[in-house]
């Protein structure tokens, strides 16, 4: 006995048949000329002829900058992508760390991806999942920037990709306005830091205002202001063995350092200006943290150069302006070290096209276009510090470019992503939730990935 | 954003082409078992027909807790073994501790309160004049995704310094008998207990409506028995309800607390682990997916499947007790 009768059977056939020729006809989509091809003759497009024509090519891009900073990316690039005809699809995330892991290990990475954290980078070189980058993309590195750079990007050797933005860390915000009001002068020296603290708090006003919460990240600004009180106390080589573990987590020294971060943030007479005792450091998005300066209600407020995007429309940004930022000053204010960060640009395929937009993004017209276009820092030589669209920009950019600067990387970027992208961020979360300095210490060494 | 239909053809051959290729194995399925034989025992025909099944179940289930379970036996990278250190770190690490206790309260507290309070309510609104309006109301959270009730529920918990104007409710409420606005979800070991008021709150109108369905279940005949034999509300309530509904009971108990036990949602809106309210299922995420310690993720993951288990097993042998 048969469980299907034949003419039913003929029907699924004939069915299946019929649809699978649909899928074949269907199969073969003509070329579709790309949007810039018409327009790569033009003479705006001789600037862009050393990168070739590469038309009808997509190479996918994938980062954590989103919204109106990835408009102005696609924006500045878009003379370059006309001209090539190199089609640039720009994904931004908001969970940049988890979901570049996800698409890596399913086999669907992007072609490129902007890597905030060198110590993420090193992960996939070492995976294998990384293209080095080519000779072109690394004689613009060795131009363009300084050896400590391309050095973050180098993983066993073997150099993976340029930089490309950057920020300058080691900023505290203030309003000049309330400074002459008030008569304050601007710090030059971590007692005068101090002693200007308890001046203003005397006032009637809670000196510091700071905000840690970032969803997945929260607690990463406390760990940047960890990093720049130790890279000041101990010195950078010491910065770069704790950066490197060969400086415990709960050494004396770092507990000494941490405290003196805690003098400040975990001082209920210092904090937190405009938002309430020390614990509501961890439930204020770190973008409100300052916001308080501009009412009044807060004197000083730590932060890198790209809070100058934060700021209340309408907040003038400039030495006699609302607003504006000093160098957070160490105990000697001969010694400068400055503190930063920046994304690296690393390829997960080799195409051509891929390389050409690497060294594109690793050009001095990538960096210079996007400064022209809104708030933006890059560490590269040959960028004019003039285009800058701020005050703040143009005086991170010096520093950057100053070859006397001693710059160091934000640390937590650069450890194994369970203590620099975890514990560390959790730890100072918890810390200033208020467990105490050693216990938190402990907890973020032990869990340091041994091997 | 314009869509452009000539750059996503690809997309839609790639769909047509899936859907072609389903009809085909059913089709192929099909005239195998037409061409099959027939005996009594249809042997041939249950292999044609569940392989299929059993193939996707392999590459989906069997190979990826295969996998899983091997890698929390191996070092972060998934080089190394290391044996039972990421089941040694579990147990030992205090911050690990604190999840898995936090596991247990949250599987110790929600199915309770999710049950009491839901079969508090059915028996209560039963075969009263507004009971479909009680019941809708208190199901209405249940059409709410666990994302948006913790979104909403972190707007009834905010805090506003004492000078400012409270925008959470819950504060206001405590500003306004006087009292001074407190961190609620920043004070261990409270917040645990305030992330499952927001898990009850959603499930409690599942238990509602599963139990109240159980309630009008039970026979007039017992009911008016009991009533000829003069039982008080109460007796009526642990003598006659709660056994005659004993098995929907459980049938609530145990998807809330499997629910429990893979809680993710709540915890990640609410806090994202932080303040000591982490549960298993968010560490898991966290060690295995943003700090790349795939094992430590892998033996969460594991432990956590270890604690489904037997909740599975009792329900699978209740359910075959009901049937005989």
């Amino acid at each position: 006995m048969s469980l299907l009768s034949r003419p039913n059977r003929a029907v699924l056939v004939a069915g299946t048949i019929g649809l699978a020729l649909v899928a074949t006809a269907c199969g073969s989509p003509e070329a579709k000329p790309s949007a810039g091809g018409s327009s790569s003759t033009s003479p705006e497009c001789a600037a862009f002829s050393q990168y070739g024509k590469h038309e009808g090519k997509t190479v996918s891009i994938y980062s954590p900058i989103r919204d109106a900073e990835a408009d102005l990316f696609e924006q500045a690039w878009k003379p370059f992508a006309q001209c090539t005809g190199i089609k640039i699809t720009y994904e931004g995330t908001g969970e940049f760390e988890a979901q570049i892991q996800v698409r890596a290990d399913g086999g669907n990475p992007p072609d490129i991806a902007f890597f905030p954290q060198p110590g993420l980078l090193e992960r996939f070189a070492k995976a294998g999942k990384l293209k080095p980058a080519s000779e072109e993309v690394k004689k613009l590195t060795a131009e363009g920037w300084s050896a400590d750079w391309a050095k973050y990007a180098t993983v066993d050797g073997t150099f993976y990709g340029a930089p490309l933005g950057a920020s300058v860390k080691s900023f505290v915000w203030y309003s000049p306005k309330m400074f002459t009001e008030k008569g304050w002068a601007v710090p030059k020296t971590w007692d005068e830091l101090m002693t200007l603290s308890t001046t203003i708090a005397g006032t009637g006003i809670k000196p510091w205002c700071a905000g840690i919460e970032s969803g997945d990240a929260t607690g990463w600004p406390a760990t940047d202001w960890i990093e720049d009180i130790l890279l000041r106390e101990i010195g950078p080589e010491g910065y770069d063995d704790w950066v490197a573990h060969k400086l415990p987590f709960n050494d004396p020294k770092v507990v000494a350092a941490v405290d003196k971060v805690g003098a400040i943030l975990k001082n209920d007479k210092f904090v937190n200006g405009g938002y309430g005792p020390v614990k509501s450091i961890a439930s204020t998005a770190f973008q409100e943290g300052g916001v308080p300066i501009t009412q009044g209600k807060c004197a000083l407020h730590r932060q890198a150069s790209f809070y100058a995007n934060f700021w209340p429309e309408g907040t003038k940004v400039a030495e006699d302006g609302d607003v504006f930022a000093f160098y957070l000053p160490g105990n000697d204010p001969a010694k400068k070290p400055v503190l930063g960060a920046g994304e690296f640009v690393a390829a997960f395929a080799d195409r051509p096209e891929v390389q050409t937009v690497q060294a594109y993004l690793a050009s001095a017209e990538f960096p210079t276009a996007r400064m022209k276009l809104g708030t933006y820092v890059t560490a590269r030589k040959g960028v004019d510090p003039a285009n800058a669209q701020n005050p703040i920009d143009k005086l991170s950019m010096e520093m950057l470019q100053d070859p006397s600067t001693i710059f160091r990387f934000d640390g937590s970027d650069l450890m194994p992503a369970a203590v620099g992208a975890g514990t560390f961020w959790k730890g100072m979360t918890d810390w200033i939730n208020g467990k105490d300095t050693k216990t938190v210490l402990d907890y973020i060494d032990a869990s340091w990935p041994k091997s | 954003m314009d869509f452009d239909f000539a750059a996503e053809l690809p997309k839609l051959v790639q769909l047509l082409i899936g859907v072609a290729a389903f009809l085909v194995v059913v089709a192929v399925i099909l005239v195998l078992v037409d061409r099959a034989p027939m005996r009594r025992r249809a042997w041939t025909h249950a292999t044609i027909l569940l392989l299929p099944a059993l193939l996707l179940l392999t590459i989906g289930l069997v190979i990826p807790a295969v996998r899983t379970t091997l890698l929390s036996f191996m070092s972060g990278d998934g080089k190394q073994w290391v044996g039972m250190d990421n089941y040694g770190w579990m147990f030992t690490q205090p911050e690990a501790v604190t999840v898995l206790r936090n596991t247990l309260i949250w599987v110790l507290l929600v199915p309770l309160l999710v049950t009491a309070i839901g079969l508090v309510y059915a028996v209560l609104v039963d075969r009263t004049r507004f009971e479909s309006l009680a019941k809708s109301l208190v199901f209405l959270p249940m059409a709410i995704s666990f994302v948006g009730a913790g979104i909403i529920w972190r707007f009834v918990y905010a805090y506003r310094a004492e000078e400012q104007d409270q925008i959470g409710l819950l504060n206001q409420l405590v500003v306004a008998v006087g009292g001074e606005p407190q961190q609620w979800l920043q004070e261990p070991p409270l917040n645990t207990l305030f992330l499952i008021v927001v898990m009850v709150w959603i499930q409690a109108g599942f238990a509602t409506v599963v139990l109240s369905a159980a309630i009008k279940g039970i026979p007039a005949e017992i009911v008016e028995a009991a009533k000829l034999d003069g039982a008080t509300p109460l007796q009526m309530f642990f003598r006659v309800t709660l056994p005659s509904i004993r098995s929907a009971i459980v049938v609530v108990m145990v998807t809330q607390s499997i629910g429990t036990l893979k809680l993710f949602d709540i915890v990640r809106t609410m806090t994202g682990g932080q303040f000591d309210t982490s549960v298993i299922a968010n560490e898991m995420y966290n060690q295995a997916f943003r700090y790349g310690e795939t094992g430590k993720g892998a033996a969460l993951a594991v432990f956590l499947f270890v604690l489904v288990t037997p909740i599975v097993i009792y329900q699978i042998r209740q359910r075959r007790e009901a049937l005989r």
